[in-house]
């Protein structure tokens, strides 16, 4: 199947071709949006910014239960696999990152949960026409309607939507809509080149990101780690928030005598992540915190998987609640080579 | 019956025996554990420097390198210090009981490679776990290698890991065993002084010789110090790390030093490794 068109005047009856399946779209959340299930019968829309919390909570939940147990039992049950998901409206940084996580979740010894989602899941990419202040995903090698990651894509034409599947789930996903879709042409695909060239220009900062990897371990010893770490609260939002952060706890929870072992979103920025049971902490202060941050993104990961763990959302520059900067600590690295 | 592809589900096991290394308050307890499952405990295998996840269901799961060697039988042993929520539940097991494990996890010394070599294992305190397994290897293989120089020390008499297994090895001419206390006992017939001290004092030869260490930093740090005076090339200094460790596979992601995870690249490096990786002694 070719690249198509879906008039927005059927866009209800689109959603509505869905409703037999489970969706995760951006649904307003306050004055945020976040990937959820919309409520039974709602219309929903993909008129929205970029949502807070990345979508990588669809494939690696926050909490994830890893198997079952009752106490003084030793019969252990794991989690049957879920059911398909579709998941709407993905902005295509995110889509990007959950491919990058997967060389991880993938590296050596597989990892059922996130494999089994990431198999289950349909992933629905929209082109962002509207990048934020502090994108600057070109810089990472993506862009506002980059594919990576994404089954299908989707751009906003004004009038309709532009749909290009990339894989065979996003084939049968326009499969299944086909009597509302019509072919988008030569004309269609203009119109969206046009569209995603304008985002392009719009992304205002970038990052040279050339010979960062290999310049990182030499400035090991370097002020900057102090200077960047000066402000920093510990509060892992940056961690949180960063669709390819993807270190995990795992604790034991109990209700009665029904428990279970699951894992849990962790983050490096806090004290207790490397806390050794004896007291010692080989990472005693933020400062060594934020330098083994920025080292595992832009030079560990890269060792190992030969790309930066960075699509550069923004997302750690938005909401660092004392403003500290990614852009502006890569451009330092830069600086003291 | 665990699922093996599932690398989280643990296997269940029995505690065989269980029994005090040291006493006090941070107190060293070993436990004999054997799989339940046939299958499994049949293919099971690991070798010297590998670690287990050992985990109580309810409780927590926490890292241990797996202290007996696979020559000693089917079975695994694991030396466990009281410290945390998960040491203390494993120090109220009794004979019977039953706990999780998953593994084994990470690299090994390179016994193979060895062959031929003399081998000098350089221990303080409860690190003498993971070296333990390299002593009993050499003992069930002692004619491929050219001896075995066992250094070991703690504070105190009581901090010493294994103390009923030294006297056998005093029998053998190829091995010898040169323990150290910090400071002075009544009754103590052994050496006093620290570990990296007594190591000067033997000057052993770093001719055809392999040292391994693994200890409290500091004492690492010194010992490592006096390898290089007595000449060992870093090629030839082995240590195990240990970091907080979730899953033991390499997804969850602490317990990298630098770009190196300890529970795939590691536990066991060379010097000639480790001296490139800042974090390394950190």
């Amino acid at each position: 199947m070719s690249a198509m068109l879906l008039n927005k005047q059927k866009w209800t009856e689109f959603t509505g071709i869905l409703s037999g399946k489970k969706v995760l779209a951006p649904v307003a959340c306050g004055d945020r949006f976040r990937y959820a299930v919309p409520a039974e019968g709602k219309a929903f829309s993909l008129d929205f910014d970029r949502p807070l919390v990345p979508p990588k909570s669809a494939v690696f939940p926050q909490t994830e239960t890893l198997y079952r147990f009752q106490l003084g039992k030793t019969e252990l049950a794991a989690p049957q696999p879920g059911e398909e998901l579709i998941l709407l409206g993905v902005r295509p940084c995110d889509a990007r990152a959950i491919k990058l996580v997967e060389k991880l979740f993938r590296w050596d010894v597989d990892d059922p949960y996130y494999l089994r989602r990431r198999e289950l899941t349909t992933v629905v990419g929209l082109a962002c026409l509207e990048p934020g202040l502090n994108c600057f995903c070109p810089s990472l090698g993506g862009g506002p309607a980059s594919t990576e990651g994404l089954d299908l894509l989707m751009v906003d034409l004004g009038d309709s939507y532009y749909l290009e599947p990339l894989t065979d789930k996003g084939r049968s996903l326009m499969d299944l809509a086909s009597g509302l879709l019509e072919e988008a042409g030569e004309e269609g695909l203009q119109k969206k080149e046009e569209a995603v060239r304008r985002a392009e220009e719009k992304i205002r900062r970038t990052v040279d990101t050339d010979g960062v990897p290999e310049i990182l371990p030499d400035l090991w010893e370097h002020p900057l780690w102090q200077k960047t770490a000066a402000g920093c609260l510990g509060c892992g939002t940056c961690t949180y928030l960063c669709p390819t952060c993807h270190c995990f706890d795992i604790q034991d929870e109990i209700e009665g005598f029904e428990a279970r072992r699951c894992r849990m979103w962790d983050s490096c920025m806090f004290e207790e992540y490397t806390l050794h049971t004896s007291g010692h902490n080989p990472r005693p202060t933020r400062r060594e915190r934020t330098r083994n941050r920025i080292n595992h993104k832009y030079s560990y990961f890269v060792r190992k998987f030969n790309v930066i763990a960075c699509v550069g959302c923004g997302r750690c520059v938005n909401y660092c609640p004392v403003n500290i900067d990614l852009i502006e600590t890569l451009r330092e690295v830069k600086e003291a080579q | 019956m665990t699922d093996h592809s599932n690398p989280y589900l643990p296997y269940i096991a029995t505690v065989d025996d269980t029994w005090l290394e040291t006493v006090g308050d941070r107190c060293v307890r070993s436990f004999k554990v054997t799989l339940d499952d046939n299958s499994a405990r049949e293919s099971w295998s690991h070798q010297p420097g590998q670690c287990a996840m050992v985990g109580l269901l309810g409780v927590g799961e926490s890292m241990f390198c797996i202290s007996c060697s696979p020559t000693e039988g089917k079975f695994l042993r694991f030396s466990v210090m009281r410290a945390g929520k998960v040491t203390q539940a494993l120090h109220q097991l009794e004979a019977g009981d039953k706990l999780t494990v998953r593994g084994p996890y990470g690299n090994s010394f390179p016994m193979e490679e060895w062959k031929g070599k003399k081998i000098l294992t350089i221990g303080g305190g409860i690190g003498q776990a993971p070296l333990r397994p390299i002593v009993e290897y050499v003992k069930a293989n002692i004619s491929d290698y050219a001896g075995l120089t066992m250094i070991y020390g703690a504070r105190t008499s009581n901090d010493l890991c294994f103390k009923g297994e030294f006297e056998e090895m005093s029998r053998c001419d190829d091995l010898s065993c040169h323990l150290t206390i910090d400071v002075e006992e009544e009754g103590w017939q052994h050496n006093v002084g620290f570990v990296p001290q007594r190591l000067l004092d033997l000057n052993p030869s770093p001719e055809n010789t392999i040292a391994i260490t693994c200890g409290p930093p500091i004492m690492i740090r010194f010992v490592l110090e006096n390898l290089k005076k007595l000449g060992f090339a870093d090629e030839q200094i082995y240590t195990t790390l240990e970091n907080r460790m979730k899953c033991g596979f390499g997804k969850c992601g602490r317990c990298n030093a630098g770009h190196l995870y300890v529970c795939k690249d590691g536990p066991v490096f060379t010097y000639a490794v480790l001296k490139n990786v800042p974090e390394a002694f950190a």
